[in-house]
């Protein structure tokens, strides 16, 4: 069935229905996909709350939580935080973007790769999140843009994917994933959320990989990467992918596209968590820092004989 | 001024038939009634979320004796297919019987024949052909037999428990295949349950004969053409 507008469209609708124009735009608003158990009247249209109103859609709606008491919170977002996309190089409140994240299918699976430096403007507020969300066993989700909001929307579809599996005995396609989540996205259009995010699972399909962002968008594909740093992962991935690489060849392409994605980005940086999935689910195969990695790749020159010695290197 | 009086209280209307409270007038569909009884509706079955006091919703039951009196449908479920056959009743001479239908595809992959109140039928169906589509937009995939019985009985029950509004007065029976194509054949009754049969009639005068008509002949492993044979006998025997 149509999902419920938001909460603060309802607001909105509700606030108008004096007006004649409110209220037709109250009955069109409610007219697809309402329940002919409505028996006219805003008597009915106010009980949205009592358990015999109109269901939830069979698959799960996005929880309903309060919105902030303004009139239009994506405005505010915009006009307050300057949460724009392009516009947001002088922010007063500064949201945590930068981030490399990458994953891409192969023969034996698929390999998720992402850093782990939260940035606020130049200022690093932590080199050590988590921006690998496992959604469950089998479905795991990775985070680039707001923090919160990736946390917040994957747990909130690890619920929906678990109460399809409690309905219809059987696990969630990685497709039904995604399009749930990038549903519920689209529903928040507009309203200052900033997601990047690519979910990833085997289902009986085989291994399947959809990117979801904050618009809506929704795009299957076997290479994706996301974030202030994914020019430098695309540049190395694209050159060394190939699909029959063995599970260690792909692990080190992984690591190897992050570390040269942390070495130039900025905004990219700190611990460097790989991810495999695999037919009975997925494994962490590797974490490490990117600086030792340089470091293991890239070791320093010995110091020349007789000359002095080379000062300590930096952490 | 002077009032006038007040009117004499009435005396308390005695009904003419006395029955225990918890009891409901017979059905048609359970043989002539005693002499004495009488079809007054009793206090318990007026209102559809109104329980008597022996456990029973009497409007969900008037639902279903409404579904006894359409014409009968008959579901086979055989090795490779899922028969379903109606019995279509006397048709008038000027009416065109090709506009009554009473199978309707649901799906792609799905079928439903339904016994009862045909406009209730109509409505049902399209709420279930919208959650196909809704179902295939949402999840890319088609919907098994499963979910769709069970979108259909969670949708009649909604019904009976809800104030204003009355059960739909249809039995349907679905008919599709599961993913790994083993056919299936689900029953949806007013009530909301929904549950799998091997083979099942329902509606129509002669509702038991033509079960236990099934009941008998009923074999696994049938073919397409001993699955239409049985259907067909099993609505011979509605005459």
């Amino acid at each position: 069935g149509t999902p419920d507008p938001p909460p603060a469209a309802r607001a909105r609708v509700r606030r108008d229905c004096r007006t004649s124009l409110g209220k037709a735009l109250l009955s069109s608003m409610f007219a697809v996909g309402a329940d002919v158990l409505d028996i006219g009247g805003s008597g009915g249209r106010r009980s949205r709350n009592d358990p015999l109103g109109a269901p939830p859609s069979a698959l799960g709606g996005p929880t309903g939580f309060c919105l902030p008491p303004t009139a239009d919170p994506a405005a505010f977002c915009r006009t307050n935080f300057t949460a724009e996309k392009g516009k947001d190089m002088n922010q007063e409140i500064k949201f945590a973007k930068g981030t490399t994240t990458l994953a891409f299918k192969y023969n034996g699976g698929i390999i998720i790769s992402v850093d782990s430096r939260a940035t606020q403007g130049p200022y690093i507020a932590s080199q050590n999140v988590k921006k690998v969300i496992e959604i469950n066993k089998f479905l795991v989700g990775t985070m680039a843009g707001g923090a919160a909001d990736c946390q917040f929307w994957e747990r909130n579809l690890g619920t929906q994917c678990r109460l399809y599996e409690l309905r219809n005995k059987e696990r969630i396609s990685v497709a039904a994933a995604s399009k749930l989540l990038a549903n519920t996205l689209l529903q928040y259009r507009g309203y200052g959320l900033s997601m990047g995010t690519m979910i990833t699972g085997w289902d009986k399909t085989g291994p399947q990989l959809y990117y979801v962002d904050d618009a809506g968008t929704r795009l299957h594909g076997d290479m994706f990467a996301v974030g202030s740093g994914s020019t430098w992962a695309y540049g190395v991935l694209d050159n060394y992918y190939r699909p029959d690489l063995t599970d260690e060849e792909a692990i080190e392409l992984g690591k190897r596209a992050i570390y040269h994605a942390t070495h130039r980005d900025a905004f990219s940086g700190g611990m460097n968590n790989v991810y495999i999935m695999k037919p009975d689910g997925w494994t962490q195969v590797y974490r490490g820092d990117v600086n030792d990695y340089h470091y293991a790749l890239f070791p320093p020159p010995p110091p020349p004989p007789g000359g002095p010695p080379l000062p300590a290197t930096a952490a | 001024p002077v009032r006038p009086p007040p009117p004499p209280p009435r005396p308390p209307r005695r009904r003419s038939c006395a029955r225990a409270p918890g009891t409901r007038p017979s059905l048609p569909s359970e043989g002539p009634r005693a002499p004495g009884s009488c079809h007054i509706m009793s206090r318990y079955d007026r209102a559809i979320t109104v329980f008597s006091p022996d456990g029973n919703l009497f409007q969900v039951e008037y639902a279903m004796e409404a579904v006894r009196r359409g014409a009968t449908t008959v579901g086979v479920r055989g090795a490779d297919c899922v028969i379903l056959g109606v019995e279509r009743k006397a048709v008038a001479n000027l009416q065109d019987p090709r506009t009554i239908r009473k199978i309707c595809k649901v799906d792609d992959h799905l079928t439903l024949a339904f016994s009862g109140l045909t406009a209730d039928a109509r409505v049902l169906v399209n709420k279930t052909r919208l959650e196909c589509q809704s179902y295939r937009l949402t999840c890319e995939d088609a919907p098994t037999v499963e979910y769709v019985a069970r979108f259909m009985a969670k949708t009649q029950q909604r019904y009976t428990q809800r104030g204003g509004v009355r059960p739909f007065g249809v039995s349907s029976m679905l008919a599709g295949f599961s993913p790994d194509a083993e056919p299936q054949l689900w029953l949806v009754e007013p009530s909301g349950t929904f549950s799998a049969w091997r083979a099942n009639a329902i509606g129509g005068r002669n509702e038991k004969a033509v079960k236990e008509f099934l009941v008998k002949n009923w074999a696994a492993g049938l073919d397409e053409a001993a699955s239409v044979r049985l259907t067909g006998k099993a609505l011979l025997e509605v005459v």
